[in-house]
């Protein structure tokens, strides 16, 4: 076999494996927008902001230290104690929580029945504002999260491939893990959707507000669950990304990776977010291994970019979305 | 609670009505300076079929709406069961066993025919959002028990063929017959219908019309229906409440409303000073 083509094989393994990462944050997108017509814009920073959170109260951090200090001229920083993660992973759920409590009690029920862009527009204005809360409750420095997943080379894999190919592939523990995770979330989430009472109530609401109040499901509730379960989304793809490269500000910017997976997945659906997720993940890694090296690399930045513009171009209501008839 | 006043009496054709199962007092409902409501007073009795008609523009719609608790009305008092109801949700009015249709169908387009008159369950579900979740115990027995109910709507009301099509796919009048179903899920205590029969040709007509005197005569479920054509009311329903330009003009057996005068002239158009 040729070399080239074993290499091709690790870089579609990899590829795979980051585009769960980008079907991660991409789900969060799509739950929330089905339910309410909300684009939360703030997905990613949503997932910076659970990251940053689980690192606070893993590490004993005061919240507000800076603030605090500041304003009363003390010197605390640490509260000298260390939470165990699975304990810091359930704080950090219940503050995703009460986040989404609160983002419906002051913004979004309050418009109700607005146009999608001005729901768009509190969107990005509850990005900035997270990402200013986080860096305040939080500090910007880089902060390294360990919740105990494995990390490193692979040597099952790579022994077993060096044994068949006689080329060892690199495979991240981590990214294995992620993979693994990630499919059982989305299995249990649309399991949740399909068949249980409050998942068949959010599609109902998704669908029609007016039918669902009609049937005694109050939006209020699902809303709240939803941007739940977003935060929850956010919260593992924050893990995942945080424990890989570091609790750091730029993570918000995975939420314009976001962007292109949904044009190709289509805003509506599930499936759509995994797949759209996995093509962009496989489609920029293999692009940059072929034809990288004939433009000067760099194609990660805008691949994925010019794959949705063409999508835009032949199918724009994505691979999975609904088609849009207008009757006349 | 569910005490119910006013004697019962049995129909021509043999059906024992009850007592009053909820009643409006003095309702008024403005929108801004239009008064959609003027003062209506009626009452709806246990097992009747009971219709509210009137020309368009009438209020009919509005009244339904208050009943269902998408409208506040201004003023009046809405009795349900024995008590006055406070200020609710359309969703808690529904939980508390008013199910309605709607005139342009609000129906769950991208979902199946199944999985919509299954939402009409909702309130009879109580397992918690972490049962569901875990798929355990009391929510897996709740989903069998519910599924059995709408299975037996689903065919009283014929609709076995299209169980795993989405309602998105539905001709009107197919539609029209989901929307009832799921409704006749939630085991109503009062089911309102909002023009159920509106845009059918004959033949659906007539489906529809059997179909409410099946539901009334084999669950015994009160019906409340609003209707343009007065036909199909006069031979539908008990009693009829006659509305024009949002006030209550007539309200008795088809025949006595037959015969008044004002209810002649609403219909026939007679100049209004």
């Amino acid at each position: 076999m040729p070399e080239q083509f074993i290499w091709g094989i690790e870089v579609f393994l990899n590829g795979l494996m980051t585009g769960v990462l980008y079907s991660l944050v991409a789900l969060g997108f799509v739950l929330i927008f089905k339910a309410s017509g909300i684009f939360n814009f703030a997905q990613g920073v949503m997932a910076l902001f659970a990251a940053l959170t689980l690192v606070g109260i893993m590490e004993g951090q005061v919240p507000f230290s800076h603030l605090i200090n500041a304003t009363f001229g003390t010197e605390i920083h640490h509260f000298g104690w260390h939470v165990p993660a699975w304990l810091a992973i359930i704080l950090t759920m219940g503050v995703m929580v009460l986040l989404a409590w609160l983002v419906n009690k002051l913004i979004f029920q309050h418009l109700v029945n607005q146009p999608p862009i001005i729901l768009f527009m509190a969107a990005i204005g509850l990005a900035y504002f997270l990402e200013g809360l986080g860096d305040m409750m939080w500090g910007a420095d880089i902060k390294e999260l360990d919740v105990g997943l494995p990390q490193g080379i692979n040597t099952t894999i790579d022994e077993v491939t060096y044994n068949l190919f006689g080329y060892g592939f690199f495979i991240d523990n981590l990214d294995l893990w992620a993979t693994g995770i990630a499919a059982v979330l989305v299995a249990a989430l649309v399991i949740f959707a399909q068949y249980s009472k409050h998942g068949r109530a959010m599609r109902a609401v998704a669908d029609d507000h007016q039918a669902a109040l009609s049937v005694g499901i109050s939006l209020k509730f699902i809303w709240i669950m939803v941007w739940s379960l977003a935060g929850f989304v956010a919260l593992v793809a924050g893990i995942m990304w945080g424990t890989k490269s570091g609790v750091q500000f730029s993570l918000s910017l995975i939420a314009l990776k976001a962007l292109p997976v949904l044009m190709l997945g289509g805003f509506t659906s599930i499936p759509g977010a995994i797949v759209g997720g996995l093509i962009i993940g496989v489609g920029e890694k293999l692009f940059e291994f072929i034809v990288g090296p004939l433009v000067g690399g760099a194609t990660e930045n805008w691949f994925a970019y010019v794959l949705a513009l063409i999508f835009l171009v032949f199918r724009p209501q994505g691979l999975f979305g609904e088609k849009i008839i207008e009757r006349v | 609670m569910n005490e119910m006043t006013g004697d019962s009496y049995v129909t021509e054709d043999g059906r024992t009505i009850g007592g009053v199962v909820m009643e409006m007092k003095n309702i008024t409902l403005r929108f801004g300076g239009v008064v959609a409501i003027k003062d209506i007073s009626f009452d709806i009795r246990q097992g009747e079929i009971r219709a509210i008609i009137g020309p368009n523009g009438a209020g009919k719609s509005s009244m339904l709406n208050v009943i269902s608790g998408f409208y506040k009305p201004q003023e009046g008092e809405v009795w349900y069961l024995g008590e006055k109801r406070p200020p609710m949700k359309p969703y808690q009015v529904a939980r508390q066993g008013i199910a309605r249709t709607f005139q342009n169908i609000a129906l769950f387009e991208g979902m199946s025919v199944l999985d919509n008159v299954m939402t009409g369950r909702i309130r009879h579900m109580e397992a918690g959002l972490l049962a569901q979740a875990a798929w355990k115990g009391k929510a897996e027995a709740e989903e069998v028990a519910n599924r059995e109910a709408v299975e037996k709507i689903i065919d009283f009301l014929e609709i076995q063929h299209i169980r795993k099509t989405p309602v998105g796919r539905l001709p009107y009048g197919l539609k029209k017959r989901v929307e009832l179903a799921r409704a006749l899920a939630a085991e109503p205590s009062i089911l309102l219908l909002d023009e159920p029969m509106a845009g059918m040709n004959v033949e659906e007509k007539e489906d529809m019309s059997r179909f409410v005197l099946d539901v009334n005569d084999e669950f015994g479920t009160t019906i409340a229906l609003i209707e343009h054509d007065m036909g199909v009311v006069m031979d539908l329903s008990d009693r009829v409440v006659v509305m024009d330009y949002g006030k209550k003009i007539g309200d008795g057996t088809p025949d006595e409303v037959r015969t008044n005068q004002d209810v002649i002239d609403a219909y026939l158009g007679v100049a209004h000073d």
